[in-house]
């Protein structure tokens, strides 16, 4: 076990540098920089100010130079200074990762435990109504485009029916303790979590119908059910846990999507996190941000694999016997 | 007759009090005001940063010497009154006296020396403060700007947002004043509202400085600004009265469906210092459109009325020169070029570029840099089929990219915006100029070079007298129509929303660039 949590991590570093230097070189093939959309921000500027801001930051030096300065720094644990923001780029991911994490952990949640439910009642009964039911549901959760639904969501319960706050993650008139500001931010993630979970709700329920469908098949329940065990006993201790390996490993897999699933949905609500600020410094062209929330984000990737693994090693004990 | 002048001043001087005080009489103190922000601010400070984004906060966080409201007449705010010598290269300042930063300190002289200092190394705009060579400080209320030529542009140079007064005991530590961390966070400013929280992508919450130094100003308690940078997120929030208040929304079917909306004002004033301008540059150094006749037969080719009804949805007004509609320098006596094939394709022969076999005369191609033109780019490329020019759109992955092709004249044609910034000398004469060639992204990318141009905008440049300024400007705005560098489409149709509840929004030249003192809560 220790041997191959140490030899993932060893691959994990080795992933992260080709990470780094991989996303550095691409950034830098793109023509323009950071100066030219401080340009924009500012409604323009004189060509010496931009040609200052390359030099204050170090644009005008040659690449591998730059490259080299910039892998030293992330081995000391710095991701840099963002030239758009002013500001360090470590703060600025830890300032955005909670709001993030928070819309992302509960949208998953949410998407496993009744995508889940879903699959299982229509996997034991494949023609029934909720069967069918499911179906529809996994194809529009496949082919609506999150911001899509997030608009109409926005359009139903926030202006027609004005139940939910339309934008951001906090009121900030409301007065009150602790509680009444959590209330508050609960009340501001319904809709962006509906709207994030209806992509993960398809893909679950639907890969958890076709498993369930397949264990229900086999010999063992069959054995099972031949033994006298109640209904109940057979589906949920017996063929779920099996049913639930590749929804578990699928679940693994959208860990990563913690920044790239979250950047729509963010970007309809206002919602103050990460993927917001990704997109925001991709179009800014604030290259120390971006190489920041994308190691970031590599970080994520590997440690939730890992998770993912260890999971499945419980559920499974088939997995990694070996290894 | 003097008599007659001294009475009907006195008339205007009653009206104007009777006028005042009957929004004395409706303006209320207290309440929260929230409003709502497009784009995330990445700076609060105006001395350094420049934008309309950092303009919001930065103009209620900062007060200037002057401000503006809606005719171009400059009021005295930080300076209670101002002199300018007889030469014009002495322009004497005379500060409020009870004026303090929001740190209680009392705001001089020397504030304002260290302002300009502050400003003139680290603001984009070199052209503002460039004539400015030394402050005077001959006591603590007053400041002596000394000129190295007359500078009319100072004026609207000390107002809004461009001449923030930054107090030099916070910022005059050493550290650079660019990546001053005190720009961001425990802002000490001089303006009507003092920060209470800035979350990058969430808000600016600010409450109102108590010690400001206009008497029972500002009005509101708090102002809450939200980033909500989804256009129809936003537009939601203004219909189910999530937000009161905003300014530059700029999304036709948008803006449309707000006017729509009960209890909500649209409105397209309060703009023309920022001076926003849509149009097409032509690159003149390249190949046909070196020509002027060539220029010109686009021009005829183009449908204005397409682009103002069809694309821009009547949200925007025309512009027929590089100088925004809304400015008093502005004129519209220029030639305009109404929709005309037959001209067109006249003009095209007669320079050399008769059509081919298969009725083409030659290629093109038209840039973009930012989503939201692509339907005018497409439009001219449809339109330009018609008189023989085949025109290949090239889009651009992003800013960055559009910026660099501009900046060093790698186009044939671009769809662009560029903003006029108050005074001419500060946003228009750099698209013009012969010294200012392909200097970057909004300098002058068009290769544009007209002795005439240069002389008449040297001098307007250091012109004191307003009517002689304006012919000057009139001429310049002339030429450039005739020569066409530039066609110029339409104003940016930038439009201010606020609810019923909102009393005296912000609708002077400046919009939301400008203390928002005056602004109550019914």
């Amino acid at each position: 076990m220790i041997r191959a949590i140490s030899i993932r991590a060893l691959y994990a570093i080795v992933l992260l540098i080709a990470v780094l230097v991989l996303n550095f070189s691409m950034l830098h093939l793109a023509p323009g920089d950071v100066a030219d959309t401080i340009a924009q921000a500012s409604g323009g500027a004189d060509p010496e100010v931009m040609d200052q801001i390359r030099r204050d930051y170090g644009l005008d030096q040659p690449f591998l130079t730059q490259l080299g300065s910039y892998i030293v720094k992330v081995a000391k644990f710095d991701l840099g200074y963002s030239f758009f923001y002013n500001r360090p780029v470590t703060d600025l991911i830890l300032e955005r990762l909670p709001a993030t994490l928070l819309l992302v952990i509960s949208a998953q949640l949410l998407a496993l435990i009744v995508g889940v439910v879903l699959g299982v009642i229509s996997a034991r009964n494949p023609n029934g109504l909720t069967s069918h039911f499911v179906t529809g549901l996994a194809l529009f959760g496949y082919s609506a485009p999150v911001f899509w639904t997030g608009i109409l969501l926005l359009i139903a319960f926030s202006l027609n029916l004005p139940i939910f706050p339309s934008s951001g993650m906090r009121d900030v008139t409301i007065e009150g303790g602790f509680f009444a500001h959590t209330v508050d931010v609960l009340h501001h993630l319904v809709l962006p979590v509906i709207a994030l979970c209806s992509v993960y709700l398809a893909l679950y329920s639907r890969l958890c119908r076709s498993s369930m469908l397949e264990v229900l098949g086999s010999d063992y329940v069959r054995t099972a059910k031949a033994k006298g065990l109640s209904e109940g006993q057979v589906v949920y201790k017996h063929a779920l846990k099996n049913a639930l390996s590749p929804v578990i490993t699928l679940a693994g897999l959208q860990f990563s999507a913690v920044i790239s699933g979250a950047v729509l949905v963010e970007a309809v609500f206002s919602w103050p996190g990460l993927g917001t600020l990704a997109f925001q410094s991709i179009i800014a062209r604030d290259t120390p941000t971006i190489l920041g929330i994308l190691f970031f984000s590599a970080i994520v990737v590997v440690i939730g694999n890992l998770i993912t693994d260890l999971v499945l090693r419980m559920i499974d004990p088939r997995v990694g016997g070996k290894a | 007759m003097k008599s007659l002048v001294k009475n009907l001043l006195l008339a205007a001087a009653a009206t104007t009090m009777l006028v005042t005080s009957s929004i004395a009489e409706e303006a209320k103190r207290g309440g929260t005001l929230v409003a709502a922000l497009g784009t995330n601010v990445r700076n609060l400070n105006p001395a350094v940063q420049s934008g309309i984004v950092t303009g919001f906060p930065g103009t209620q966080l900062f007060a200037a010497p002057l401000r503006y409201d809606d005719d171009w007449t400059p009021q005295p705010y930080l300076a209670e009154s101002w002199n300018i010598s007889d030469d014009g290269l002495k322009v004497t300042l005379n500060l409020v006296k009870n004026a303090k930063f929001h740190d209680g300190k009392p705001i001089t002289s020397e504030d304002v020396a260290f302002s300009v200092d502050v400003i003139k190394a680290n603001h984009p705009f070199k052209a503002m403060f460039a004539p400015v060579e030394s402050v005077d400080t001959p006591d603590a209320h007053t400041a002596v700007l000394n000129l190295s030529k007359p500078h009319p542009a100072l004026m609207l140079a000390m107002s809004s947002q461009l001449m923030a007064i930054i107090p030099k005991h916070v910022y005059g530590d050493g550290q650079d004043a660019k990546t001053h961390p005190r720009n961001t966070a425990d802002v000490v400013g001089s303006g009507p509202f003092k920060l209470v929280e800035y979350k990058s992508g969430e808000h600016v919450i600010m409450e109102r400085f108590d010690d400001y130094f206009i008497e029972g100003r500002p009005y509101l308690d708090k102002m809450v600004l939200k980033i909500i940078p989804d256009p129809a997120a936003r537009t939601i929030a203004y219909e189910n009265g999530e937000v009161q208040f905003g300014a530059f929304e700029v999304v036709p079917q948008n803006i449309n469906r707000l006017k729509k909306a009960s209890g909500l004002t649209v409105t397209p004033q309060g703009y023309g210092a920022i001076g926003p301008i849509d149009w097409l540059a032509i690159n003149t150094t390249k190949g046909p459109l070196k020509d002027k006749r060539v220029r010109q037969a686009i021009a005829h080719s183009i449908d204005k009325n397409f682009v103002h009804k069809a694309i821009m949805r009547g949200t925007a007004a025309n512009a027929a020169t590089g100088i925004h509609p809304d400015s008093p320098f502005h004129t519209a006596d220029v030639p305009e070029y109404e929709l005309d094939l037959d001209k067109a394709n006249a003009l095209l022969d007669e320079a050399g570029f008769a059509k081919d076999g298969d009725g083409n005369r030659f290629d093109l191609t038209i840039d973009f840099g930012w989503k939201d033109v692509k339907p005018q780019v497409e439009y001219v490329k449809a339109a330009l089929k018609k008189v023989g020019i085949n025109v290949t759109v090239r889009a651009s992955a992003d800013f960055p990219t559009w910026a660099k092709r501009m900046g060093t004249m790698d186009f044939d044609m671009s769809w662009d915006t560029v903003f006029n910034w108050g005074d001419p000398v500060i946003g228009v004469h750099r698209t013009y100029l012969t010294s200012n060639i392909a200097k970057g992204v909004w300098s002058n990318t068009q290769g544009y070079s007209n002795a005439r141009v240069d002389e008449l905008l040297e001098m307007a440049g250091k012109e004191t007298d307003p009517e002689k300024r304006k012919a000057l400007y009139t001429e310049f705005q002339q030429i450039v129509a005739d020569e066409l560098p530039i066609y110029f489409m339409n104003t940016l149709p930038y439009h201010t929303v606020y609810s019923d509840k909102v009393g005296n929004p912000p609708l002077g030249i400046w919009a939301t660039s400008s203390p928002m003192d005056k602004t109550y809560l019914k």
